[in-house]
């Protein structure tokens, strides 16, 4: 196997809670790779900690431990120049595509900017390059000179995606890319995001809610609970063989685009599992023990490259007191 | 075919223009019958969301819609009616949820003040009895600790619990009819799971008629009789639920059903 073009240990973060309450661990130990021109679908709810997870990889949020090393440099360790030089390498793709577009800068103005900031190309060469990425995200280079407010969500998403590779990144953090999206629109946008995958060689960390999002993405899958990974996989092997409940409470939650099964799923009356408590707290762990059950619990594999964190592994063993 | 009972709600030629620009919707009918559940389907500027708005005569914000066409509720046609009756149909026998659960609550008060009001206005009750009710409402919706949780403001609430407290609104009068706007398209599909059981259950306790409005077809599945597909403000297909998924005639239909993420789908 390649070495992996990123590569995350131990990563943590906290955030500070009110007087007199322990920090808020967002990020708790997080640790997995990416293998070059691979995508990983970190999947989690709400307040998980999956963008919290991004945003540290980037280093657009310090980490209170651990270590994050992108093409063999440690960038935790990293300031100033050496970790803006870094930033070439790596590029972000936001949920909301109204937001993340200045709306007084025309396309052309939006897609020039991080050329100039890198000084990847020579200024004369930049109109050039901005067509260049305006076709490779199947936009018509005609178009440069319009504002954001022009286009629909599906095409500023598509900026926003030249955006990200105007400087030539290695790898992609896209944070719920197209679930702000119509979804034919987000089917043609993760095609994209796959073609330009094939074409470039790009590694994608997709964060998503939903797993039916990321199947067709991913070639494996971390699902992110209070702040943890509780399951990492190959897609197969978590999609055909959930080991944590938690997932499977994900994978039962898509709907299924068959009425009678999907009104079936309905009318099952199995109460809701709460697995969460009052907001920005982890709720309680999946078995209704409380969070420090899976705050303790080990991690433990279960076939090559699939593992599981769960104090209750294997099922029917005595539940891991340690 | 057999005399089916008069329907709840009957719309004949409706049209929507702002201004005098074309129309946003055009010339559409559609019924809903009592206790029934319908579908629409469309993505962004299909005009899925004028229709239902215009049901209760809601224009988007500060833009001036041209109606046309009858919409006929109780032997009354609600296009006609001046703003005083049409304030006894709004939010009393036809009532409706949105999107965004944040923008809909009041952040600076407390979420049971919020229902003891409009129940105060709305039924006439003091605000003893509405408290009473307030209570009885925000468990009905799956809220634990209602009588607590009344006293919170809308922050200390998730998406998915803000979301139940505005469903718990539109029910608090008992409507005839509810209509839901994308109502899980902001929250995590586990929390989407458990809002559209929610709608189910009160559909059924109620034996309230339901619109359900979702540019995702996999919503839509488990939860409606009949569906509308609306394209460029126009409905382009009609059709009892499990037919139309198990044959869709319009390639627009079929485009829309082909593009819903799958669990089963292969790279």
């Amino acid at each position: 196997m390649s070495a992996p073009l990123l590569r995350v240990r131990d990563l943590c973060v906290s955030f500070p809670a009110r007087r007199g309450r322990a920090p808020v661990r967002a990020v708790d130990q997080v640790s997995f790779d990416i293998a070059p021109g691979q995508t990983l679908g970190l999947v989690g709810e709400s307040g998980s900690g999956k963008t919290t997870t991004g945003r540290a990889i980037l280093q657009l949020q310090a980490a209170s431990s651990g270590s994050v090393q992108l093409l063999g440099r440690e960038l935790t360790a990293m300031s100033g120049r050496d970790l803006r030089a870094m930033r070439r390498h790596m590029q972000f793709v936001l949920q909301n595509p109204y937001s993340s577009l200045h709306p007084r800068m025309t396309v052309a103005n939006t897609l020039a900017e991080p050329l100039a900031v890198h000084r990847s190309v020579p200024r004369h060469a930049i109109p050039e390059r901005v067509a260049e990425l305006m076709t490779l995200v199947g936009m018509d280079p005609a178009v440069v000179n319009r504002y954001p407010h022009e286009f629909s969500g599906g095409q500023r998403q598509r900026i926003v995606i030249a955006r990200a590779l105007a400087v030539n990144p290695d790898f992609v953090v896209c944070d719920e890319p197209v679930s702000a999206l119509d979804v034919r629109t987000q089917a043609q946008i993760v095609d994209l995001l796959q073609h330009l995958q094939a074409r470039l060689g790009l590694s994608y960390l997709f964060i998503a809610h939903d797993l039916a999002v990321v199947r067709a993405v991913a070639h494996r899958v971390a699902v992110m609970y209070g702040g943890r990974i509780v399951e990492l996989g190959n897609a197969a092997q978590v999609y055909e063989n959930p080991a944590h409940p938690y997932t499977r409470n994900l994978l039962d939650a898509v709907p299924v685009v068959d009425p009678a099964r999907q009104r079936a799923l309905l009318a099952e009356a199995a109460a809701d599992p709460d697995f969460r408590g009052r907001e920005g707290e982890p709720g309680p762990c999946v078995f209704g023990t409380d969070h420090a059950a899976t705050a303790t619990a080990h991690w433990h594999d279960i076939a090559p490259g699939h593992g599981v964190s769960c104090r209750f592994w294997p099922p029917g063993a005595a539940p891991d007191s340690r | 075919m057999t005399d089916a009972p008069p329907p709840l709600l009957d719309v004949r030629g409706l049209t929507a223009a702002f201004g005098r620009a074309a129309p946003v919707v055009r010339d559409i009918s559609f019924h809903v019958a009592p206790g029934e559940a319908v579908g629409f389907v469309g993505e962004s500027g299909s005009g899925k969301s004028v229709t239902a708005r215009a049901v209760l005569r809601l224009a988007p914000e500060g833009s001036p819609l041209v109606w046309g066409g009858q919409i006929l509720y109780g032997g009354q046609d609600l296009l006609r009616l001046d703003e005083h009756a049409m304030r006894g149909i709004r939010g009393r026998r036809i009532a409706m949820v949105f999107q965004d659960p944040m923008s809909s609550l009041n952040p600076v008060m407390t979420v049971g003040a919020q229902i003891d009001d409009m129940l105060m206005q709305h039924m006439g009750l003091s605000r003893r009895a509405a408290r009473r009710r307030t209570v009885d409402l925000l468990g009905l919706v799956g809220i634990r600790d209602p009588a607590m949780r009344a006293d919170d403001h809308p922050h200390q609430f998730s998406g998915g619990m803000r979301q139940r407290v505005l469903i718990a609104i539109a029910v608090s009068c008992e409507p005839d009819l509810l209509i839901a706007d994308e109502p899980t398209t902001a929250l995590d599909v586990t929390v989407q799971a458990q809002i559209l059981r929610l709608l189910m259950r009160l559909r059924r306790e109620l034996g309230m008629a339901l619109m359900l409005i979702s540019h995702d077809f996999g919503v839509i599945a488990g939860m409606v009789e009949r569906v509308h597909v609306m394209q460029g403000g126009e409905i382009v297909e009609t059709g009892d639920v499990d037919a139309l998924f198990a044959a869709p005639r319009h390639p627009y239909t079929r485009a829309l059903l082909d593009a819903v993420p799958r669990l089963d789908a292969r790279r």
